[in-house]
């Protein structure tokens, strides 16, 4: 792809968040690389930083063999977290803000230390890893119908929508990550249940591969940042009106309701 | 056909270990009760020539699955010691199909008898909690069914295997207790507690009042298999399987290879 049709293709996507019409996935008319789709999703976020956002973090997608086959693929994915994308557990969610979201629970990691690449190990993540906290990851396509390649959903931020986070900082030796518990709820109704290690046979691992993948563009990840190394259980979709709690046994819960914001201007 | 020779069919499927047609195809008629009659004739057999009653299963705890079967309660099924798998022992030749399913698994202190027994009751009965491991082998060709020959053929029970320590239940939040299972070293699925029944003692609770509608208890010493946490995996023949809880230790399944030819 031409650098002109990066730039096509990333304000495609980027103007999606705002029209909230989703658009035909990039890869049907391109041939498109993983390589460009990175270049793509770069572009956006550029795009955002121009606007006055800030990032955060990263996401690691496509963690369970699942998604992985679903995909027909062998390896995550990575995307951008936004100031913009955070909320606190508990807050509403504006439904108005996604165009078909789906949610996942998470074990957030925020770090403590820079992680640079390429090189590191498990062990280096567990140094590095100030604390845990429960989240629930709120993902969203701007692709028509979840329709996704890999090289699509790369393209798309990794299919990024928003981040709730609990406030309980847990230290990642406090309990084990890989058989922690999860349960997912949708308006009380139990839909999902996992453990951490559903996550790449160990969450760990997912934040490992990020900071060893960040460093072929010669990025590392810093001190501060947060980090959704994927999901426990399989994603669940979500509707205006809907509230859903996961909980994560050793490490608490996490909870967002949606709602539309005009309807809280009418209150 | 009628109930004993029906126990007969089935009986002679498992010790050939070849599946056959659904009951149903050749019975439609064959009701819930009839089913039950049929797994208890079987069980009575199973006794006859020497095999000891230890305990209940419950099948099809899981909402998604009772959804796919057309119902909404789970069905209880016979144990017996020969179905008992030795620590690290193989899951045996002589199956069909054989697929796994990781449970947690009661064995009870005090007899437990319904109606109207609730989850706190059941789990003050509890002696200990184990994870455990169900190997079933429907007797039916490609796991193919309805409701009433699942039950005759005794939830399709085959094997069962216990984890290394028993654990006070009253000490662990079982609906958070999860479960990663793993085959040949990659994780296949993952899981809690809550996805039996919301709560396993809310499956014993169940299993000991659907026993009282025959007139029957759960007795105490008995083991019951409260369900499958996950979907039931395939344990093709050379396959090794995990499954490791956050509390409750591990089991570890090997299926034997085929002899090369």
């Amino acid at each position: 792809m031409t650098a002109q049709e990066h730039q096509r293709v990333a304000t495609e996507l980027a103007d999606a968040y705002g029209t909230r019409s989703p658009v035909n996935p990039p890869s049907a008319s391109c041939a498109m690389t993983l390589d460009d789709a990175y270049a793509i999703q770069a572009l956006q976020v550029r795009r955002w930083l121009a606007e006055g956002a800030t990032v955060k973090g990263h996401k690691v997608g496509l963690t369970s063999r699942a998604m992985q086959r679903m995909l027909g693929v062998d390896q995550p994915d990575y995307g951008h977290l936004l100031d913009t994308m955070f909320l606190a557990s508990g807050e509403r969610a504006d439904a108005g803000r996604f165009l078909q979201p789906r949610v996942e629970p998470e074990i957030a990691f925020v770090l403590g230390r820079d992680l640079t690449g390429p090189g590191v190990t498990p062990v280096d993540v567990l140094r590095a890893t100030d604390f845990v906290v429960a989240s629930l990851e709120l993902i969203d396509s701007r692709i028509r119908d979840w329709k996704i390649t890999l090289a699509d959903t790369i393209a798309d931020n990794s299919s990024s929508g928003a981040v709730v986070l609990a406030s309980r900082p847990v230290l990642p030796g406090a309990v084990d990550l890989r058989l922690t518990g999860c349960t997912l709820y949708r308006n009380g109704t139990l839909v999902a249940t996992g453990a951490g290690g559903a996550v790449l046979g160990d969450p760990v691992r997912a934040v490992a591969w990020l900071a060893n993948v960040r460093a072929a563009t010669g990025e590392a990840l810093h001190a501060g940042d947060v980090v959704l190394p994927g999901s426990c259980t399989a994603a669940a979709p979500v509707a205006p009106g809907d509230s859903v709690r996961a909980e994560f046994a050793g490490i608490g819960a996490v909870h967002v309701s949606f709602g539309w914001e005009q309807e809280e201007g009418a209150q | 056909m009628n109930v004993a020779e029906a126990a007969d069919l089935l009986l002679e499927a498992e010790a050939a270990a070849k599946d056959r047609e659904p009951l149903t195809d050749d019975w439609p008629e064959l009701d819930l009760a009839t089913a039950y009659a049929i797994q208890d004739e079987t069980l009575g057999r199973r006794l006859a020539r020497g095999e000891r009653l230890v305990g209940l299963k419950l099948g099809l705890t899981s909402v998604a699955k009772q959804r796919t079967m057309g119902i909404d309660r789970p069905l209880v099924a016979w144990l017996t010691d020969a179905m008992l798998l030795a620590p690290g022992a193989p899951i045996g030749t002589g199956l069909i199909h054989p697929r796994a399913e990781p449970e947690i698994v009661f064995v009870l202190g005090k007899r437990l008898e319904g109606p109207g027994v609730t989850a706190a009751e059941a789990l003050g009965s509890v002696a200990a909690v184990y994870c455990g491991v169900e190997i079933i082998d429907s007797r039916f060709a490609d796991f193919r069914f309805k409701l009433p020959d699942v039950v005759a053929d005794n939830a399709s029970a085959a094997r069962f295997a216990l984890g290394p320590v028993g654990v006070d239940p009253m000490s662990l939040d079982l609906s958070l207790e999860a479960c990663l299972l793993q085959v040949d070293g990659d994780v296949v699925d993952s899981a809690t507690g809550a996805a039996v029944q919301g709560h396993p003692a809310q499956a014993l609770a169940f299993g000991a009042n659907t026993l009282a509608e025959r007139g029957l208890a759960l007795e105490a010493g008995w083991t019951v298999l409260t369900g499958g946490m996950t979907d039931a995996v395939p344990l093709p023949p050379g396959s090794t399987l995990v499954a490791e809880f956050t509390h409750l230790g591990s089991v570890v399944l090997r299926s034997e290879a085929l002899p090369q030819p």
